[in-house]
């Protein structure tokens, strides 16, 4: 099959114009499973993973409305240490659950976010800061929050044409996790996993959840109403230990688990149940 | 003659000895030929086309819209195959399924084309059409449903009586527990290259556990002599049992053959799950009755083991599930009844462990439970029931070499408990996903017993075949037992150095030139391969002494101050000798007889930390005593005793290939779950060194031995760090919420 290998952006969009069927690899950790299982075959590959745009990461404005813009060529292995882990530790968890070490050196963000997988690690924390994907296309950039990206089970807002370029992640002052439930130790698909951001500058509780629904979900009646019942200072949060009961009880309801062979749905409720109790203590006082 | 061991120690890379293993260097270099590496000049690929459905009619096959595909050289379909049965013990099982497929993944049809891309297309463009039939996928429905085989829908039904089957002790236990289907889980997909040869017949590299029996099996079926069909062992990336059992090799020597070009096949790791055969699911039921001081005074036991759609192994599976039912403990009266049965599930048979990991999960489960009635410790319990020499089985056969099943139960008990967990989020239930706090974990402590057969059972007339060649000094060692990843390679080695008193030995490669060494499997090569080499070095020694007794003029450095070089210079020494163990006896009608060659023991004590509101588990810590024999590698023994824990956590904690209305779902190792190296616990080994007698050098295989107690005293401290019954493995999460 033949492969464009991308120097830019505009060249990668150029050759996506031409060849609208054509396959977009980056880290290609999700793609060559699936060509290796014979589920798919790739008229056309566009390779992006050399674009230079796309693989940096870089801090845009200062302390009081800072974002992270990081390339969507971004591997896992460099979210998890170094400016990422320093200002979005939940995301630096999350890339840390990803596969084994070879994986995380070749698997990106953008990936993770294009295939659009529920189980997708990084997009529950994604979606607990809030981010907004920089995406382009033949029109021109457009930028799509993250609770507008994801439609259904590996299908996202993304047009025939455009490409994932970045995601900003705001800079949330505030403690912040990840958690996530598989069978194993490591090198584990999710059964559910819950990610959670306090932002002490704007009184807010953000939670995002996977593996529990056909997209990454937010919850964001939870989230408000722990918000609402939180006592805020300059440098923690205070809930009461039955509020974050209520809480947990509120976050599981969000979550729209399904039975399959990894788990039951009703053991993903509860777990997302125990998680979110657990994040919460581990953030608040 | 005999040789001083003790003494031959001394020889570098010898008996008893740290020796490494020859190919180790270019397998950790990643420089190592496996057999998927296999490549001729203008061979061709070969692919299956399996089964969708679980169990249909075939109406017919189209296979033309294949071969009119460019590339395709060869489309063959079960009216093609000369014999069309094979089989591991019993010929049941088509090569090319002809009127009816009985389980998902069954082939149907094999294609040669020029790429393998080229031959999965012509799969998919093969047209089979199928009247699909309802799958019986219940094993308890199995026995009295119609027959889905013209053998009928039941392998084996075993009962063993032993003493008075109505005697019962004031104290009774009871429980019903259940194993799920594990896979082998091999690295090195199947994966073989067979080349046709001008006399008509065929020669194939394979990775297999048993050359000569596959050698048999593929002439059969191809209708040629056996001496038509050589095969040489490929580089094994690990078996298990799962290789003990014939896949594409029949497939790829046809193809050969009827192209006249070499063929090669690898599987895919979806197709390897559904081409070979996994461990046993079992339904066990168990009651346990006792004194008030913990003496067992009978086991009844009911064993029910779905042995999927063709019989392989299933037979002897099920003596070895009845025959250790009850453990290593004293049993004065039994009652066990085993069956095993045809259903349209995949086929299982051998699997480490070979039936005894099924029976010992629930007889430890039953141990424990007696000892909470009888308020006696668990461990103390099993010291009072303990099996020694002199003692009978539930056959009534009397254990006459070694068995120090209290040695390894005090042994086991002594090892110092692990420290506290570390306050390390790595370290606790769920590792990497950073679920548990120190406060969420709760731990517990676990304690089982097993014992297992080694060799070939009920009469088998068991041996190995090796030959010992000197010449000009240089020792090479010919043996055709498959080097499967265990070190039998390492060991001809030791052998040879310690008997010759030579430093350099090389060991030539596996293949059916010389006769059988019988399968790498039933922890049989240490002492049946190991046998041959042993006795093949000595004859050869015999025969240096013997020479250097006339000619005088050649003494040297060694062995034993004579001049190997000079004395096999003029004229070779080449002595082939075949070693075969004690006669043994088939079953009775009550299950009793003297079946069983030589038995090994080992115990293990479990730490596991829990998080019980999630159900997750961290394997901390496996304490271990094993029955050894005589350790001849220290490395080696710890490699299996440390790989074979690692596949009972396995099975205690995740490894289950899952089966709904007989389609495989998980044929992946994206969701067929095994340990990596953050669910490994750390091992703490000591080994019990009574040698056995009639075994070389007093060994004991040592392979099966940790997978098979390692899993019940995992699921014992899960059970008592939580208090969930865990009577099925494995234990899943929401097995404990």
């Amino acid at each position: 099959m033949p492969v464009i290998v991308a120097d830019s952006v505009e060249h990668a969009l150029a050759a996506l114009t031409e060849h609208p069927d054509a396959t977009v690899l980056a880290g290609g950790t999700d793609l060559m499973v699936e060509v290796n299982d014979g589920r798919r075959i790739p008229s056309q590959v566009i390779a992006v993973g050399r674009v230079a745009e796309l693989a940096g990461i870089r801090v845009d404005g200062h302390t009081q409305g800072a974002t992270i813009v990081i390339g969507a060529a971004a591997t896992f292995a460099r979210l998890e240490r170094g400016t990422v882990a320093e200002l979005a530790p939940a995301l630096a968890y999350a890339a840390r659950t990803v596969g084994s070490p070879q994986i995380r050196n070749a698997a990106t963000i953008g990936g993770n976010l294009a295939t659009a997988s529920p189980a997708g690690d990084s997009l529950p924390v994604l979606v607990a800061l809030g981010a907004t994907l920089e995406v382009a296309g033949p029109d021109g950039r457009r930028r799509i929050p993250i609770n507008e990206f994801f439609t259904g089970p590996k299908r996202s807002a993304l047009a025939p044409g455009e490409l994932v370029v970045a995601v900003h992640v705001p800079v949330r002052r505030g403690p912040q996790d990840y958690l996530k439930v598989g069978v194993r130790n490591a090198m584990v698909i999710a059964v559910a996993s819950l990610a959670i951001a306090v932002d002490l500058e704007a009184h807010s509780v953000g939670v995002g959840l996977g593996s529990v629904g056909p997209t990454p979900l937010a919850a964001p009646d939870a989230c408000e109403w722990i918000a609402d019942r939180a006592r805020w200072d300059t440098d923690h949060v205070t809930v009461d230990p039955g509020d974050a009961t209520e809480f947990a009880d509120r976050v599981a309801a969000a979550a729209r688990p399904i039975d399959d062979h990894r788990g039951t749905a009703e053991y993903r409720r509860n777990a997302v149940r125990v998680m979110a109790g657990r994040a919460l203590r581990r953030c608040a006082r | 003659m005999t040789v001083d061991v003790r003494a031959g120690a001394g020889v570098a890379g010898g008996i008893g000895q740290r020796a490494i293993r020859p190919d180790g260097v270019a397998k950790v270099r990643g420089e190592y030929s496996f057999s998927g590496d296999l490549w001729a000049e203008g061979m061709l690929w070969g692919q299956a086309l399996r089964s969708p459905h679980p169990s249909a009619r075939i109406r017919s096959i189209d296979i033309s819209p294949a071969l009119a595909i460019n590339g395709v050289h060869a489309v063959l379909t079960g009216a093609d195959i000369p014999v069309n049965r094979y089989g591991l013990e019993h010929r049941d099982q088509p090569v090319l399924a002809d009127d009816i497929v009985r389980y998902t993944g069954e082939p149907v049809a094999v294609v040669a084309a020029d790429h393998p891309e080229t031959a999965r297309r012509a799969c998919a463009a093969i047209v089979v059409d199928y009247e699909i039939l309802a799958p019986l996928v219940d094993p308890e429905n199995a026995i009295d449903a119609p027959a889905i085989h013209p053998d009928g829908n039941v392998f084996r039904d075993l009962v063993i009586r032993r003493g008075d089957v109505e005697a019962r002790g004031p104290i009774a236990v009871e429980g019903t527990y259940e194993i799920g289907m594990q896979d082998q889980a091999f690295m090195g997909p199947e994966a073989g290259l067979a080349t046709p040869t001008s006399d008509g017949g065929v020669d194939l590299v394979v990775s297999t556990q048993w050359l000569h029996n596959d050698r048999d099996q593929i002439a059969e079926c191809l209708g040629l002599a056996p001496a038509l069909v050589q095969l040489s062992l490929g580089g094994v990336g690990g078996a298990f049992g799962a290789r003990e059992d014939v896949s594409l090799h029949v497939h790829a020597c046809l193809l050969a053959t009827r192209t006249g070009r070499p063929v090669k096949i690898v599987y895919s790791r979806a197709e390897s799950f559904l081409g070979h055969v996994h461990r046993h699911p079992a339904r066990i039921w168990m009651r346990h009755t006792a004194r008030p001081g913990g003496e067992i005074v009978s086991v009844e036991s009911r064993i029910l083991l779905d042995g999927g759609a063709y019989r392989s192994s299933s037979y002897h599976v099920t003596a070895n599930a009845a025959c250790f039912a009850a453990g290593p403990y004293r049993v004065p009266n039994g009652h066990v009844h085993a069956v095993a049965v045809r259903t349209n599930n995949p086929p299982c048979g051998a699997m480490r462990g070979f039936g005894v990991v099924q029976s010992c999960f629930a007889h430890e489960a039953q141990m424990d439970l007696l000892a909470a009635a009888c308020e006696i410790d668990p461990v103390e319990l099993r010291l009072r029931n303990a099996l020694a020499p002199g003692d009978e089985l539930l056959t009534g056969q009397r254990i006459e070499g070694t068995l120090p099943v209290a040695d390894v139960i005090r042994a086991c008990a002594a090892l110092p408990l692990p420290a506290p967990a570390a306050d390390d989020v790595l370290a606790r239930p769920g590792g990497a996903g950073r679920t548990a706090d120190a406060a969420d974990v709760r731990r517990g402590v676990g304690f089982a017993v097993g014992f297992k057969n080694l060799m070939y059972a009920e009469g088998y007339m068991d041996g190995s075949v090796a030959r010992c060649r000197i010449d000009a000094g240089v020792v090479t060692i010919t043996c055709a037992a498959a080097e499967v990843g265990q070190g039998f390679v390492t060991l001809v080695q030791q052998i040879a150095r310690t008997v010759l008193e030579v430093d350099d030995v090389i060991v030539a490669p596996a293949d059916t030139t010389i006769g059988s060494a019988g399968s790498t499997s039933a922890s049989r090569q240490t002492m049946m391969s190991g046998g041959a080499v042993e006795q093949a070095c000595r004859a050869a020694r015999a025969e240096l002494e013997a020479r250097a007794a006339v000619e005088p003029g050649a003494r040297g450095p060694n062995p034993g101050g004579i001049d190997i070089v000079a004395l096999t210079t003029r004229e070779a020494i080449d002595v082939t000798e075949e070693f075969n163990h004690r006669l043994t006896h088939p079953l009775d009608a009550d299950g009793q007889g003297d079946a069983h060659v030589s038995f090994a023991c080992a115990a293990h004590r479990a730490v596991v930390d829990v998080d019980p509101e999630l159900g997750l588990v961290r394997v901390v810590h496996l304490a271990t005593a094993q029955d050894v024999g005589r350790v001849l590698n220290p490395l080696q023994v710890t490699g299996q005793i440390e790989g074979g824990i690692a596949q009972g956590v396995g099975l205690a904690v995740m490894e289950e290939l899952i089966v709904q209305d007989g389609h495989v779902r998980n044929a992946s190792f994206t969701d067929y779950l095994i340990p990596t190296a953050l669910d490994a616990p750390t091992v703490e080994a000591t080994l019990i060194e009574e040698p056995e007698p009639g075994a070389p050098f007093g060994a004991k295989g040592v392979g099966e031995p940790p997978t098979i107690s390692s899993t019940p005293a995992i699921v014992a401290a899960i059970r008592a760090a939580t208090g969930a019954p865990c009577t099925r493995v494995p234990v899943r999460p929401r097995d404990l919420t």
